[in-house]
């Protein structure tokens, strides 16, 4: 035997079982081997492994393994002492290594397991969240649903929309099997059934408001579940075989305008609530969720805010309404206004003539009667017709005028006049009468009353000897006594009339003019009703003085015309009268003598007398409306040449004729084409004759046409000796006259 | 020193001298005065029955010593005028086919001569004829210009008898009364 270091294997290695060892521990030797290069192989390609050096060691280890085995091949034979000793290197290696990666993993292995349970933690996690996805995406469907239903209910400003619009919206988004609407009655004491979902014709049922579930529904402002079995739940047929599904309700405040305040809003001081119903469809086990709540009671609320609006808007196209029939019974108030005015105008217009013609005939006939021989009974007669008529004649223009001044249509006629000789004047026609009646009439003006004025002298005596004469006219015994002074401001704040506070310039001054008599003084109350028209105190005392009653009341409105006021002050029955009244006078202009005249008339400042051969032309067909006219014109100084025709016209017109009259009376006569032709041929303005037409016509196309043809005037027929010289003379000032229509 | 019986004569001649005219004029101006009167008083009745107007009133103001026949004159014009023109009227209607053109300016003149002197009724006459010469009613204008020719007839006869009152009164020296005239209504 050599004495080999050769380590002989136990088993021989052709036996059958050897070989298989050998396969098995050449594979495994493979496996190990490659094991690592896949674990490299992979963790190179992934980009995070945080145990890099676990890996290694894991190689290492399998790695050696690996070798142990590989190693293991040579042993099957016989085999050297050397391939003994790296075996068993290798060997004690790999279980140095193995042990280094078993101590090694009760550490890491902790933390591979957290790393699972930290992965199934998020997984849940991640579960929840889409649970609660899930759950947000379902309020926002709500939220979206009640958003669309706010905006269908508050599109439109109809209620019943309004109502119908909720009911089926709420029906659809909440997929409900009945949805239904109660409303008070107009007692209160019930509700009625409205509105339903479903059913089309809701019966009328009501049910008395006074329930324990309504109560407690109407209590709070959420909304509450009750029972199926409620009054107001049980609107479907009921059926046995039905499980009925959960039913909700929920208050609706109704509001009235008077509720809008603003500070009980949140309150809402009304009692006044609807109710709504809603009901689940039966036999599918749905539950009311919260957010479904939340959703009616938004809607609620929306629901009463869009009815509130409602209301408003009928509410405001009601009073719309009746503003609109109120403006057309105004319009035809005033229409029937102005035609009653516009007749009664025509009526004074025409009366006022009409009237007071055959009144100067019977006073100018009496007057005339008077100064023939009469015996006494016919003068006694004569003089009763006369002061009857004369009479009558003041009173027609007393009505006349106060209508006109009611009109606003009386002008002043202001004019510089002498307030002392009016003072006298009035105190002459006044004297006869109280001595008559043994009055004693005593008149005190003040030195600082100037002796000159400028206002109306006429109405101003009228005013005064109204005054003066009703002073005489109702006191039988005493005396009468008139002052006149000028007004300081101090003196004129009467209590009586605290608004009216006149101020004296240097150009006017206010005269104060005071009649107090002894007779026998007035009531106190009915002081206010002396200035009423035609209504006068019926006292025994005026019973027969006769006196229209207008007396004060065109006084007054002559003062106040005057820029005055006028007042009456009595203490009493039997204490005698005071009258008193302030008006506004101008001073006249410091310019010694000149009385310069107040030219209220805006036309012109002077007419003329004579024209001094002034060179006119006329042209008229008429034979007799030519002389006429012809001999007017001469009458007022006129130089005149007549014409015939139109041809006559044109040859005759030069330069020297100053005014051309064409009477335009005649029909299918062309005055407008020789007006056009006599312009055209004199083509200057100052070399041209001024064309004036001679109408017998007011109406407008005449005078539009007369402006169109550019003629200078219009002047309406017939013509009075005064109109024409006024004519001629607006005529020469202004170069054109044309008369108001 | 004056013999005073002599100046008691004289002062006596004298103021029987004086009275005796006084009378005289006295009884005269009381015949101017009665026709003046006359004369007014006819004018104003004139006025009432409607067949004059206002405008006459006019006429008469035009009348004086620069133009004293004025009024006569133009009285005298329009009689002429008329005349003829109710002439032509006439004329016209009988023929066969009526000349309605012819007829609307024949009324239209004397529409236009009677307002300018004021006579009333043949104005309003003539208005009527108008309408009835518009609508070619032929019975109608006949009857119109009966009318008319009435109311004209009227006028002349009365305005005739007061040019004889006016000539008379300036035949006894007097003056015609002036008629006062309203003034302008503004």
């Amino acid at each position: 035997m050599e004495s080999c270091n050769c380590i002989e294997p136990q088993w021989p290695h052709d036996d059958l079982l050897m070989k298989y060892q050998y396969i098995s521990d050449f594979f495994i030797a493979l496996a190990y081997f490659s094991i690592p290069l896949e674990l490299i192989y992979f963790v190179k390609k992934s980009a995070v492994f945080p145990y890099r050096w676990v890996l290694v060691q894991f190689g290492a280890f399998i790695v050696l393994c690996g070798a142990t085995h590989l190693i293991n091949l040579w042993t099957f034979r016989i085999h050297t002492k050397t391939v003994e000793v790296v075996m068993t290197t290798a060997k004690v290696l790999t279980a140095a290594v193995s042990c280094a990666t078993a101590l090694m993993l009760v550490h890491i292995i902790p933390d591979l397991l957290s790393v699972k349970t930290r992965e199934l933690f998020l997984k849940k996690k991640a579960a929840d969240l889409d649970r609660e996805m899930g759950l947000i995406r379902t309020q926002e469907e709500t939220g979206r649903h009640v958003r669309m239903l706010t905006h269908e209910i508050r599109s439109t400003l109809d209620r019943h929309t309004i109502l119908k619009t909720t009911l089926v919206e709420l029906g659809r988004t909440l997929a409900l099997e009945e949805c239904a609407l109660w409303m008070p009655t107009r007692t209160g004491l019930e509700l009625q059934l409205a509105y339903t979902l479903r059913q089309q014709n809701p019966v009328g049922f009501t049910v008395p408001i006074q329930h324990p579930v309504i109560n407690q529904v109407f209590s709070s402002n959420h909304a509450v579940q009750i029972s199926p079995n409620c009054p107001v739940a049980r609107i479907r047929p009921i059926s046995t075989k039905y499980m009925p599904g959960e039913v909700v309700a929920v208050r609706v405040p109704l509001l009235h305008l008077s509720n809008f305040q603003i500070n009980d809003w949140p309150e809402l001081s009304t009692k006044r609530y609807a109710l709504m119903v809603l009901m689940l469809p039966s036999d599918s086990a749905r539950q009311w969720h919260v957010h479904e709540l939340e959703l009616v009671e938004v809607v609620a609320d929306q629901v009463a805010v869009a009815l509130s609006h409602a209301a408003i808007l009928e509410e405001s196209m009601r009073a719309q309404q009746q503003l609109l029939e109120q403006n057309v019974a105004l319009d035809l108030a005033r229409r029937e206004a102005e035609t009653a005015i516009r007749a009664r105008n025509d009526f004074l217009a025409v009366m006022n003539h009409e009237m007071r013609t055959p009144m100067h005939a019977i006073i100018a006939l009496s007057s005339l009667l008077q100064e023939t021989e009469l015996i006494p009974e016919q003068r006694l007669m004569v003089e009763a017709i006369l002061k009857s008529s004369n009479l009558l004649a003041t009173l027609i223009n007393d009505v006349l005028d106060l209508s006109r001044l009611e009109d606003g249509s009386l002008k002043l006629d202001n004019g510089v006049f002498n307030l002392h000789t009016m003072f006298r004047e009035v105190l002459n026609l006044i004297k006869p009468i109280a001595s008559i009646k043994k009055l004693l009439i005593t008149t005190n003006l003040a030195t600082d009353v100037p002796e000159f004025a400028v206002g109306d002298e006429k109405r101003l005596m009228q005013v005064l000897l109204n005054v003066i004469g009703n002073a005489v006219k109702f006191t039988k015994e005493g005396s009468v006594s008139v002052t006149a002074l000028v007004a300081k401001a101090e003196s004129l704040r009467d209590a009586r009339t605290p608004d009216f506070i006149p101020l004296a310039t240097d150009d006017h001054f206010y005269l104060r003019v005071q009649v107090k008599d002894s007779g026998p003084g007035i009531n106190p109350q009915d002081i206010p009703k002396l200035f009423t028209k035609f209504a006068q105190p019926q006292t025994p005392a005026n019973r027969n003085s006769g006196g229209s009653g207008l007396g004060l009341a065109i006084c007054k409105r002559f003062v106040n015309l005057m820029e005055g006021n006028i007042w009456i002050e009595s203490e009493g029955l039997g204490k005698g009268c005071t009258a008193i009244f302030v008006v506004k006078l101008g001073s006249p202009e410091r310019s010694n003598g000149a009385m310069v005249p107040f030219a209220s008339k805006p036309l012109v400042n002077h007419i003329q007398s004579s024209f001094g051969g002034l060179k006119v032309l006329i042209m008229d067909e008429n034979g007799v409306s030519r002389t006429v006219t012809k001999g007017l014109l001469m009458h007022v100084g006129c130089d005149v040449l007549t014409v015939a025709s139109s041809e006559e016209c044109l040859l005759a017109v030069s330069r020297e004729y100053r005014v051309v009259f064409l009477d335009l009376s005649m029909p299918g006569f062309d005055g407008f084409e020789v007006a056009v032709q006599i312009r055209k041929r004199f083509s200057k303005r100052h070399e041209r004759p001024l064309i004036v037409a001679l109408t017998g016509s007011a109406d407008r196309l005449t005078r539009e046409n007369c402006v169109r043809v550019g003629m200078d005037g219009c002047v309406l027929k017939p013509i009075s000796v005064d109109k024409m010289r006024s004519v001629l003379s607006e005529l020469l000032e202004r170069r054109t006259v044309f008369e108001p229509l | 020193m004056t013999n005073p019986t002599n100046d008691t004569t004289i002062i006596t001649t004298n103021i029987f001298k004086l009275l005796k005219e006084n009378l005289l004029t006295k009884r005269m101006s009381n015949r101017v005065t009665e026709l003046q009167k006359e004369f007014v008083y006819y004018t104003s009745s004139l006025f009432d029955q409607g067949i004059l107007n206002d405008q006459f009133n006019h006429l008469q103001l035009l009348q004086d010593e620069s133009n004293p026949e004025f009024l006569a004159e133009i009285v005298n014009l329009f009689f002429q005028d008329t005349q003829k023109l109710l002439d032509d009227l006439t004329k016209n209607l009988e023929q066969e086919n009526v000349d309605f053109l012819m007829l609307d300016k024949t009324l239209h003149h004397i529409k236009g001569s009677s307002s300018s002197i004021g006579a009333v009724g043949v104005q309003n006459a003539c208005v009527a004829f108008v309408t009835c010469s518009n609508e070619k009613n032929i019975e109608g204008c006949w009857r119109c210009l009966e009318e008319a020719r009435n109311a004209y007839n009227v006028v002349r006869s009365k305005l005739d008898t007061l040019l004889k009152i006016e000539q008379e009164i300036v035949a006894a020296g007097g003056s015609i009364p002036k008629p006062s005239v309203e003034p302008d209504e503004e």
